[in-house]
């Protein structure tokens, strides 16, 4: 038997009060395996001790909400008896280790949340961040993520319909990988972790359990060192054919009655969906390791209690049912094995071999656990620059323009998601590379839009502003598809919280994504958190993944990017003021990396879209696509891009110059395409709504132009847009 | 008209064709893999996905499974048996198709729209489709046909070719082969004609909403040929 010290304590990641901590619990020293047990809860992974603080202010409650945060996944009601179950999870220190099987095993996670709670999932969304395109790992990290997120989802047959890739310096050490799915359940039929009753049979699915993947939760929770490679061992290994028949196994067991709770092994396996289960019952739970299905040979209780083999299910079963629910298990060829019971000792108790292993309380796991306050600072708001004239005199708004829709952040990530099966399953009406991601309900008439965003340089620039702004982002996608947003989940990536000033960017940003969802009731319904995204003392940019979810009661009305018709009225719906501040034009084209992000105005921000929205409900608009990264010249030519088509810019009014005007990134615009007999009626409606509105040109040929400032064929943009990634990818 | 989809372990587009065959007027049953005996139908259709995993190799495992001797035995009495994306691997596997399909010439999955070339319509599959080129949709990893000299000499000698990958003009060059292909073959028939393996997925291309229609063709062909 190994002896526990605090020097093995703090091997397992705990710090040495927090081992003092536990002895006082206990009353003595913890064996090997309890050690084991508490350093997984115990851990920044799992335990939420950093942050659990913070994330209590979030914006949780809404009427569409049926399940907000602390369950497997966040739930929220789409009418008539549907429901939409939906989470984001990172996945970002394996996939940096091992790309295909981080990634990979990354999706399995996150369906396994979904389905878990009895949805079939009906899309994956992903938001994918690289180091700089010129650090040598990227290209090679690049390529195994996209495959393993392929990979695994592809042989599942659910579609991936929308994404988000970027690039930058920031994560050349750290990568992120964060995964979204969202489920379809009838509302009546949910399933929940917590345990109820004692003595209840507690039944192992699944894959068999294996030595892969022994301390993942701890090892998510750490900075990486010069020895990452070391770590390999940590990294679970993917198998999505099990999945897939995990997947149907489960759905057909919970066609019927005899689930009370079900949890999937995740994050420190069966130690936390273990405890979880009992803890959220306020029951005790017993559990003989000798009973688990295991792949190799002599694992000991340790091993057996910390491994993070994939595709792996706890359920609690109603008494009796144990034969029912086998022949499940059996047509699908999985393993199924009784493993337990549930107790009213309010303990974990484990046995192996007919003697008893360990034996904690389990609220000394749960409640007990470690909470910090930790120690962070404001970010300022960095002072504005002052372009001078001479900055823009020697520039032609077409140069600028080719070398924006080639840069790495705005350029066609085609190439990514043509290796993603997006059709599967026949409902996806709008695939990657639009506003949002959408697709049908099955066999109804509404439909469910989808989309992730990030904006990591608004965020390490202005953390308040930056929070708020990827909300708002997330909003507009979702009314630029014509969807009504409903709920949000947020994967919070970010650098070590030991650090104040990336304590800092946590708190701020979480504020900012609070202050927004409030005001926009748009809640926070599920979500993870990453610190320690941070190697050899370098952290990334903090970046707050925003998944967002909306609803389109009739699918037919559906919004799309492209532009229609010739002769068509483009408006820009909201101001612009021409902030370049922070934006791609800035970085990319002025060499100017300081200054604040472009300020977020609520109010604006909701009355725009929600007038955006009830113009389409009218049916007035054809086309609307949100002003983002690049501004508006970044955006028509997307536009054109995906059509064909051509804009004839109308000559600038006031007083911003040109440059400001088509690539400043103010918050809160839309482009909106209006026939022209509907032309007058639009604008009085906007008039009435008191929403500002520039009528930027009209749909026409094959060229943007404006004037005699810019002439430039859709053909020829294209070609830059397109090659980018392909292009890097080959080289 | 009566269709029967097999479901294999690891299956995936078996609801979309059950979905596709329906609206267009089938009786369609889904059939499990252990089953011995498939129901009595005028089509069989092995639906795409990952059968087993597509361990050992796409289609193996399907390809040595209980439901497939009759399978079999129902392709040799002249009924009409069709595979798409898996199922045409499954199909090669059996020996019911000639040549293999191997891993895309550029080693990575392809989900996409593309064109496909009608290249013999003396069949039920193509008969009465007024269109030379269709627009369909592909989704794999390993759908590279490959065969022999002799066989493909065979296969273009008994008009064995059902599909090429084209451009929207009907050019079925290399510069339109997605995935090297060899004669950018999409899909192939055997002597008979009555069995039929292709990558492109019909089933998804069903209404003007999803990818395109030119999938309607082809299932409102079948309906009508049966």
């Amino acid at each position: 038997m190994v002896e526990v010290s605090e020097k093995l304590a703090i091997e397992h990641g705990l710090k040495s009060d927090e081992y003092k901590k536990i002895c006082d619990l206990l009353k003595r020293t913890p064996n090997i395996t309890e050690l084991g047990v508490f350093s997984a809860m115990w851990n920044e992974h799992c335990s939420y001790k950093s942050s659990r603080k913070h994330l209590k202010k979030l914006h949780t409650k809404g009427e569409k909400v049926i399940q907000g945060p602390g369950e497997n996944a966040g739930v929220v009601d789409i009418e008539d008896d549907d429901a939409i179950v939906f989470k984001i999870e990172s996945h970002n220190h394996p996939s940096f280790i091992e790309p295909y099987q981080g990634a990979a095993t990354g999706v399995g996670g996150i369906m396994r949340d979904v389905f878990t709670m009895g949805a079939r999932p009906i899309a994956n969304l992903n938001s994918i961040h690289f180091g700089s395109p010129d650090h040598e790992k990227t290209r090679n990290l690049l390529r195994g993520v996209v495959k393993g997120i392929g990979g695994y989802g592809n042989c599942i047959g659910v579609p991936t319909i929308a994404g988000q890739t970027c690039f930058d310096e920031s994560y050349n050490g750290n990568i992120l990988v964060n995964a979204m799915t969202l489920g379809l359940v009838n509302k009546n039929k949910i399933f929940y972790s917590k345990a109820a009753g004692i003595n209840k049979p507690v039944i192992y699915v699944g894959s068999k359990t294996g030595r892969d993947g022994i301390h993942g939760a701890s090892m998510a929770s750490a900075i990486f060192d010069d020895k990452i490679e070391e770590k390999k061992p940590t990294v679970q290994v993917g198998d999505p054919f099990t999945e897939k028949l995990l997947l149907e196994a489960c759905l057909e067991l919970m066609a019927g009655k005899s689930i009370i709770s079900i949890q999937d092994m995740g994050a420190a396996g069966l130690t936390s969906s273990s405890i979880e289960m009992a803890s959220k019952g306020n029951l005790g739970i017993e559990i003989d390791l000798t009973k688990v299905p295991c792949r190799e040979e002599n694992m000991t209780p340790y091993e057996i209690m910390l491994s993070e083999s994939q595709e792996r299910m706890l359920i609690v079963l109603e008494e009796g049912k144990e034969n029912e629910a086998k022949k499940i298990f059996d047509k699908w060829n999985l393993d199924f094995a009784v493993i337990g019971k549930t107790t009213n000792s309010k303990n974990i108790e484990l046995f192996f071999n007919n003697e008893k292993v360990a034996e904690i309380p389990i609220d000394f796991l749960a409640e007990n656990a470690p909470i910090y306050d930790r120690k962070w600072i404001k970010t300022k708001l960095p002072k504005q620059n002052n372009f001078s004239k001479n900055q823009f005199k020697s520039l032609k708004l077409s140069e600028c323009l080719n070398k924006i829709l080639m840069d790495p952040n705005i350029a066609d990530k085609e190439w990514i998601w043509d290796q993603y099966d997006h059709t599967v399953m026949g409902d996806t009406i709008q695939k990657p590379g639009g506003n949002a991601g959408v697709v049908r309900v099955h066999g109804t008439n509404k439909a469910v839009a989808a989309s992730v965003d990030s904006s990591a340089t608004y965020c390490h620039a202005h953390p308040l502003t930056g929070g708020k702004q990827v909300v708002c982002e997330s909003w507009r996608n979702m009314i630029s598809v014509g969807a009504k947003p409903i709920a949000i989940t947020n994967c919070l990536n970010f650098g070590n919280p030991e650090k104040e000033k990336n304590m800092g960017e946590f708190v701020e940003c979480v504020e900012g994504i609070t202050e927004a969802s409030k005001y926009l009731n748009y809640p926070v319904v599920s979500g993870n958190v990453s610190f320690y995204n941070e190697t050899k003392d370098k952290g990334i940019k903090p970046t707050p993944s925003i998944g967002g979810v909306g609803l389109l009661t009739d699918y037919k009305k559906m919004m799309t990017m492209e532009l229609k018709n010739e002769g068509n009225y483009l408006f820009v719906i909201g101001k612009t003021e021409g902030h370049l501040d922070q934006s791609i034009f800035a970085r990319n084209i002025l060499s100017e990396f300081n200054g604040p992000p472009p300020e977020i105005n609520l109010f604006n921000e909701k009355q725009n879209g929600m007038s955006v929205l009830n113009l389409k409900n009218k049916n007035l608009i054809e086309t609307c696509h949100d002003v983002s990264l690049g501004g508006i010249l970044t955006a028509i030519s997307k536009m054109g891009i995906k059509s064909g088509k051509g804009v004839k810019l109308f000559p600038l009014q006031g007083l911003v110059n040109k440059f400001e005007y088509f690539f400043g990134e103010d918050q809160g615009r839309y482009i909106i395409e209006i026939k022209p007999k509907n032309l007058e009626n639009v604008e009085n409606m906007l008039k009435k709504d008191s929403i500002h509105f520039d009528k930027l040109g009209l749909v026409e040929g094959n060229k943007i132009t404006l004037e005699n400032d810019l002439k430039i064929f859709i053909e020829d943009i294209k070609e830059g847009y397109k090659k980018w990634l392909k292009e890097y990818m080959v080289n | 008209m009566k269709s029967s989809v097999i479901i294999f372990p690891g299956s995936n587009c078996d609801r979309d064709m059950d979905v596709a065959l329906k609206k267009f007027g089938f009786e369609n049953q889904m059939v499990w893999h252990n089953d011995a005996e498939i129901p009595k139908s005028d089509l069989i259709i092995l639906p795409g996905g990952f059968s087993y995993g597509d361990y050992l190799r796409c289609g193996s495992i399907a390809g040595k499974s209980k439901i497939i001797k009759s399978v079999i035995k129902f392709a040799n009495s002249g009924g009409l048996v069709l595979g798409i994306c898996n199922g045409f691997q499954i199909l090669t596997e059996t020996g019911l198709l000639p040549g293999i399909l191997q891993q895309n010439k550029y080693l990575n999955f392809i989900c996409k729209n593309v064109f496909v070339k009608i290249k013999n319509k003396e069949n039920k599959y193509f008969k009465k489709i007024k269109k030379e080129v269709l627009e369909l949709h592909i989704a794999h990893n390993e759908g590279n046909y490959f065969c022999s000299s002799d066989e493909l000499k065979s296969i273009e000698d008994n008009g064995q070719i059902a599909v090429t990958y084209c451009d929207q003009a009907g050019n079925d060059d290399e510069k339109n082969n997605p995935n090297g292909a060899l004669k950018n073959i999409a899909g192939i028939f055997n002597k008979d004609k009555n069995i039929l393996g292709m990558m492109p997925h019909p089933e998804r291309m069903i209404d003007p909403f999803l990818s395109g229609e030119d999938g309607s063709l082809f299932f409102e062909n079948l309906i009508e040929s049966l």
